[in-house]
């Protein structure tokens, strides 16, 4: 485990794979790479974050160009051989538009960007991203964005929900998402994508540490 | 070799909320436009493109449309062609 690496992704207009990469090698003595969006050569990482920013300037959709990268097309083989896949924001819709995960993220309802601390209520722990006790868990993130809106239709909701795939919901719906989702997994547990930034939540001295477990849980199996 | 001009139009589909469609029929209303319905607003992609006859392109559009132009979870499209 000594030698377990986080690959953080770097796309022309990330901003947050920094942030990511202090929280991981500063908080949590967790050992990380960046790898550049054009690297489709995955094999010296063990697990993967796409963090916040605006990927290719989030021109057409947020997400969308970033798709056709060399790296997010070796990232099927990745996600199928059960290795841990985090998208934190713009890492999120990339998520969601490559179809990693379900549903899309659009337009905050009342268009303004969003920087605050939302409480989020912890609505399942599959893949062991959060912890989730028998009482129900508030933890409290900050969220930056003016697109993180998650929108699907009812029968995706109705898979989401049934599947227990919905991970993280905001108790006070910032930006009117389709039932309070701040955060979903894939069916497998091992692809987490939300909205709210866990790595700027790993120390006292910036606000609180509830996004810790969420990143150390990279390194789970 | 046929060249043609797309305009392609991607529309939120009618399930999703458009703000941005909300706040400009607000502004036109405070315009002093009268009516106004229904506003949403959509993009418009032109495209100048190349292949052997109409078919051969509309299933180049068709896959640029599916894959890239538009995300079908939230958006729909459609497109008009021109032979130049």
């Amino acid at each position: 485990m000594d030698n377990f690496t986080v690959g953080v992704v770097v796309f022309p207009g990330s901003n947050c794979d920094r942030d990511v990469s202090w929280a991981l090698e500063g908080c949590l003595n967790i050992r990380t790479k960046y790898l550049w969006h054009e690297s489709s050569d995955l094999s010296d990482v063990d697990a993967i974050v796409l963090p916040g920013g605006f990927s290719y300037g989030d021109y057409l959709r947020c997400g969308a160009i970033a798709r056709f990268s060399p790296l997010i097309n070796a990232l099927d083989e990745f996600v199928k051989s059960g290795k841990r896949v985090l998208g934190i924001c713009n890492g999120f819709q990339i998520l969601t538009e490559s179809g990693f995960l379900p549903g899309a993220l659009v337009a905050n309802k009342n268009l303004n960007f969003i920087c605050d601390d939302v409480e989020l209520d912890i609505v399942s722990s599959k893949g062991g991203w959060f912890n989730n006790g028998d009482e129900k868990q508030t933890i409290k993130l900050p969220i930056a964005h003016g697109e993180g809106r998650y929108h699907c239709d009812s029968d995706t909701l109705k898979k989401l929900l049934d599947n227990e795939l919905i991970a993280l919901r905001y108790k006070n719906n910032p930006n009117g998402s389709s039932f309070d989702i701040a955060g979903i997994t894939n069916e497998q547990g091992n692809v987490l994508g939300l909205m709210p930034h866990p790595e700027r939540a790993c120390d006292e001295t910036i606000g609180g540490t509830d996004g810790l477990l969420t990143l150390k849980s990279l390194i789970l199996k | 070799m046929d060249q043609f001009a797309v305009k392609v139009f991607v529309r939120l589909r009618p399930s999703v909320l458009d703000p941005a469609g909300e706040a400009t029929k607000s502004a036109s209303i405070k315009l002093g436009a009268e009516g106004i319905k229904s506003l949403r607003i959509g993009k418009m992609i032109e495209v100048k493109i190349e292949g052997n006859g109409e078919n051969e392109v509309r299933d180049k559009i068709d896959l640029l449309c599916d894959r890239l132009f538009a995300n079908t979870v939230i958006e729909d499209y459609e497109y008009s062609l021109e032979k130049l």
